[in-house]
């Protein structure tokens, strides 16, 4: 008989599916099946129990960049002396991973003086400063598919990225107001690409590549019933400009979900600040919201646990004694590329993918250690490669949704034979630092 | 564990009634305890005041909307960062302190016990989160049911066992303490940008009117004899000429007799009640209606409620008032931030200066001292800040000074720019009332400690009580400048939390055995309710029902105080 585990949460991205109902074999080993996960999802699950594919013990690279397998404890000896050295070691990543195991790791970060800093570093953490700069108004994604009729997708593509986002709680979902679903509801899409998520749209803005700001700033005006200079604005043309501003005007609770097209273009955090404020304006005339569509499935979590332990939620910098934060030079980017760091740790990230190059060629170069189920880019330049149980498959711990709601995932199968958990690894690194730090 | 005597205090103690005589204290096991062997560790208070472990009735502490302002507020931390030490974690933040700062300064001040003020239930595992990364003192904290779904359909069609049915359930299932309402059915009238300015103001759609959402809920708090009374932030708060509306509130609790076994006599808290008492009709006449509130309040057994000082500092603001934040952006134009909670709530944060060269911010001061001071029973008013509404809770040894010096007041009174407008609005230039340290007790500890069903616990020093001491290098007559009592508020000289010495001369020594607190009422198998909240969760909510609930190991030392309503 297999057995099924309903109710599963979906380790991949910030949407964090709580409805997944997984089948495993007869012995509760191997996942069989996954129900009402997306694509990206399912793969998760199933890819997962391929042991047979798997690094199941700490690697350590060789001179002649080979791998020799490690035991759990060498990796932990290795790790442990490498942040306790460093006078300013870089612990990156963390948006893959538990909340729990994020608290494990600050407490080595405050021991070690490191940098914290999660992936919002190359992602929303602009959205983070805009928020500091200006607020933001929002609401969780119930409130959407309870309410909204009027849905604005800039600089995304849930189609493919969140790809159940959109028949969960933007689009499609009949709510408690919104009984007739997609009917009642009118969709804006912002891009410069014809995607998938725009082939869905009432209004589709092709905005020029980069004039993001400009279109931003030609709503808020439009919103407020101002007159606007030029026939074409961004790109677009100004009717479309004003029909837009009417539509946005006309709805009874709106939202602005929002990603890396905005956040990393041109721009960056001065466009969030914009969208923020036509949100805001917007609430002059009826009630308006704004999303970030956040990536990894826990990033939200990592920013919520830097938040109430240190007060700051990415780029944190423990390295005087006491927090600093002061992105644009406490980032991992901006670190790696002066070369202040010292060590890295990566966990739950892969910036080997993800980074310049410059600063992938920093992290090679130093002392390093890569907490990772898989093997990455990441993993292939560090020094020891350490492979933990999956976050969500093989171990459960607390997750934030990207409206801040957190959700405690699940453990469906054990992890393979004698593999230890991020939490586990890191309570044995912090014990060996303590024991370190203490001589 | 270790016993320890504490001698040759003088003694503050509204629960044993022992006014200022010069006693030993003794503890053991995490008691208070009559006497102890030769082996206790004796510490000497010869000189100082000894009192119970101070209890914090409303505090906003942990939770979603604590972290979005800490996250959102980085300038916050400027010059406020501690580096770790032998006992702490590193710590910072001003008006809203990481939650190890928050242990920490709560302990240092001789708080032992506080409580988060509003829980979105959807949000309940965050706020346990934080309440577990908050170290030595014990907390609980109260889930919002003022704009709840749920309770507006079974109090709309009467269905009062239901209504403590589902009330029951989702206590369980936050870990939460008591009923908390905020707005009612203003918060959820913001979901559609809109609000409700008096207590019968329907609810667009749900249409049910505030009062009867507060009576409604009043009354199931009673059926079921929860420890806490509901506690109430009610409409229109911060509008002047809102006085109106907060004795209307009031009045739904008259000649309302308590039911429970927890000692409590109130049916009713009403918190923050500075941002409740304004009269005039605009800014320019805006004026202090302390007075008004307080003979209402005095004259009512049936009720307790705490002042919401403010303290002249740069706060954030923090409420599940939803549409109030968006009203305060619109007159201080600084960032806003909200959230709506589907079902549930809302809620929205603003930073804000409360300025002394304002005449409006200095009435507002005046306000919450006139409150304590016209309160003919210390034992139903209690202080606050609203933390960090009207002031960080660091502030409390400033708000003691005030309280219990005219001097300092009439110093600060002549201050103000505005200083003609602002004695003119209000009475406090006229009341030469000085707290004493005993009513400070009583304010402080035995009061909110009584409020909260926990007399028996916490805010006293009879044996058989938790071991919760605070000892002050302060002798109430030998007060030299009111400056002392701020100073020695500040930091006490001992805090003992459950028998363990956590605070020495002002410094962290251990980070206790910290509880959280909750209530677990049982109700009888009510299938409606069960079926109704799976309907709810099926069709409404986007979590899972099964998803819902704060699992045990993030309330890892929890404190259960069991109901029976069945």
């Amino acid at each position: 008989m297999t057995k099924t585990i309903t109710d599963v949460i979906c380790p991949f991205c910030g949407t964090l599916c709580d409805d997944l109902i997984v089948t495993t074999d007869d012995e509760g080993k191997k996942v069989v099946a996954v129900d009402n996960a997306c694509a990206i999802g399912a793969e998760k699950f199933i890819h997962s129990s391929d042991h047979a594919h798997r690094v199941t013990r700490p690697r350590k690279m060789q001179d002649d960049g080979t791998y020799k397998e490690i035991s759990y404890n060498e990796a932990i000896e290795h790790t442990a002396q490498i942040l306790a050295k460093a006078k300013k070691p870089l612990m990156y990543g963390w948006s893959s991973t538990s909340c729990e195991a994020q608290s494990v790791g600050h407490e080595i970060a405050e021991l070690c003086g490191a940098v914290v800093d999660n992936t919002a570093a190359v992602c929303h953490g602009t959205t983070l400063i805009a928020v500091q700069n200006v607020g933001i108004p929002s609401c969780t994604l119930g409130e959407v598919k309870n309410r909204a009729d009027r849905i604005i997708f800039w600089g995304c593509n849930p189609a493919h990225a969140h790809p159940r986002h959109m028949s969960r709680y933007s689009i499609f979902p009949r709510g408690y107001f919104t009984g007739k679903g997609h009917k009642q509801r009118k969709i804006i899409v912002v891009d410069p690409r014809c995607t998938d998520t725009s082939s869905l749209a009432d209004i589709h803005l092709q905005v020029e590549q980069g004039y993001d700001y400009e279109l931003l700033q030609a709503l808020r005006a439009a919103v407020r019933g101002q007159p606007l200079a030029g026939d074409v604005i961004a790109g677009v043309p100004k009717e479309k400009v004003y029909e837009a501003a009417d539509l946005l005007k006309s709805g009874r609770f709106g939202v602005i979900f929002f990603g890396m097209g905005v956040t990393q273009s041109l721009g960056k955090d001065h466009n969030i600040d914009a969208a923020i404020c036509l949100t805001k304006d917007l609430n002059d005339y009826t009630k308006f919201s704004i999303v970030a569509m956040r990536g990894h499935y826990n990033v939200t979590g990592s920013g919520q646990v830097l938040g109430w332990q240190f007060g700051f939620p990415y780029s944190v910098d423990l390295s005087r004694g006491f927090a600093r934060y002061n992105p644009g030079e406490t980032g991992s980017v901006e670190i790696l590329k002066r070369q202040e760091a010292d060590a890295i740790f990566v966990l739950g990230s892969d910036p080997g993918a993800h980074f310049p190059m410059q600063c992938v060629k920093e992290i090679s170069r130093l002392p390093s250690v890569a907490i990772d189920p898989h093997i990455t880019p990441t993993t292939e330049i560090c020094d020891v490669h350490v492979p933990v149980a999956f976050v969500g498959v093989e171990v459960g711990g607390n997750c934030y949704r990207m409206d801040n709601v957190p959700i405690e995932a699940r453990k469906v199968v054990d992890p393979p034979e004698g593999m230890m958990t991020d939490q586990e690894f890191l309570s044995a690194v912090l014990k060996r630092v303590q024991e370190l730090k203490s001589n | 564990m270790s016993e320890y005597i504490i001698k040759n205090g003088t003694v503050y103690d509204p629960k044993t009634g022992v006014k200022g005589e010069v006693k030993d204290i003794c503890v053991k096991d995490g008691k208070i305890v009559e006497k102890v062997s030769s082996k206790a560790k004796s510490l000497d208070a010869k000189g100082k005041s000894v009192m119970a472990g101070a209890v914090e009735v409303h505090a906003h502490v942990a939770g979603p909307k604590v972290n979005e302002g800490r996250n959102y507020r980085p300038e916050d931390k400027l010059f406020s960062y501690k580096p770790g030490g032998k006992n702490t974690r590193m710590s910072g933040g001003f008006s809203i302190p990481t939650t190890f700062k928050t242990g920490y300064e709560y302990a240092r001040m001789g708080y032992t016990t506080v409580m988060e003020a509003a829980m979105p239930p959807l949000y309940a595992r965050h706020v346990h989160e934080e309440i577990k990364d908050t170290p030595i003192i014990d907390e609980g904290a109260f889930p919002v049911f003022g704009n709840n779904w749920f309770v507006f359909e079974y109090l709309k069609n009467n269905e009062m066992d239901n209504v403590m049915a589902y009330i029951s359930w989702l206590l369980k299932t936050t870990r939460g303490y008591a009923i908390k309402i905020v707005n009612p059915g203003g918060s959820e009238a913001w979901g559609w940008g809109e609000n409700c300015n008096t207590i019968h103001d329907p609810v667009p759609y749900f249409d049910i009117t505030p009062a009867e959402i507060m009576k409604g809920l009043l009354t199931a708090n009673e059926k079921m004899g929860l420890p806490h009374s509901i506690h109430v932030h009610t409409n229109n708060l911060g509008n002047p000429g809102n006085y109106e509306t907060t004795l209307d509130t009031f009045k739904l609790s008259q000649g309302i007799k308590a039911t429970n076994k927890f000692g409590r006599e109130q049916v009713l808290h009403h918190t923050h009640v500075q941002f409740h008492s304004y009269g005039g009709d605009s800014w320019a006449t805006f004026e202090s209606k302390a007075k008004d509130v307080m003979d209402y309040v005095n004259a009512n057994k049936n009720m307790t409620m705490d002042l919401g000082c403010v303290t002249l500092d740069e706060t954030t603001t923090m409420t599940a008032d939803g549409p109030f934040e968006h009203h305060l952006t619109t007159l201080n134009h600084l960032k806003w931030a909200n959230v709506d909670v589907e079902l549930e709530t809302s809620s929205g944060i603003v930073p804000y200066v409360y300025d002394p060269n304002i005449k409006v911010c200095a009435i507002q001061w005046a306000i919450g001292l006139e409150l304590a001071l016209y309160a003919k029973d210390p034992m139903r008013v209690f202080v606050t800040t609203d933390h960090p509404n009207a002031g960080p809770f660091t502030r409390y040894p400033r708000i003691f000074k005030w309280l219990m010096s005219n001097a300092s007041r009439q110093e600060m009174l002549k201050g103000f720019k505005n200083s003609d407008k602002v004695i003119a609005a209000t009475d406090l230039a006229s009341l030469d009332r000085e707290i004493t340290l005993y009513e400070l007790a009583q304010m402080t500890r035995a009061g909110p400690a009584k409020s909260l069903g926990l007399e028996s616990m916490y805010g006293g020093l009879a044996p058989g009580m938790e071991a919760d001491v605070a000892v002050y290098d302060f002798d109430e007559g030998k007060v030299a400048s009111p400056e002392d009592i701020e100073k020695a508020f500040s930091s006490a000289e001992y805090v003992i939390k459950s028998g363990t010495l956590v605070v020495d001369h002002g410094e962290i020594v251990s980070n206790g055995n910290k509880r959280t607190l909750w209530v677990d009422a049982k109700v009888p198998v009510n299938s409606q309710v069960e079926r109704d909240v799976q309907m709810k969760f099926l069709k409404y909510y986007s979590v899972n029902l099964n998803n819902y609930e704060v699992s045990d190991h993030y309330v890892p030392n929890p404190y259960v105080i069991e109901v029976d309503t069945n």
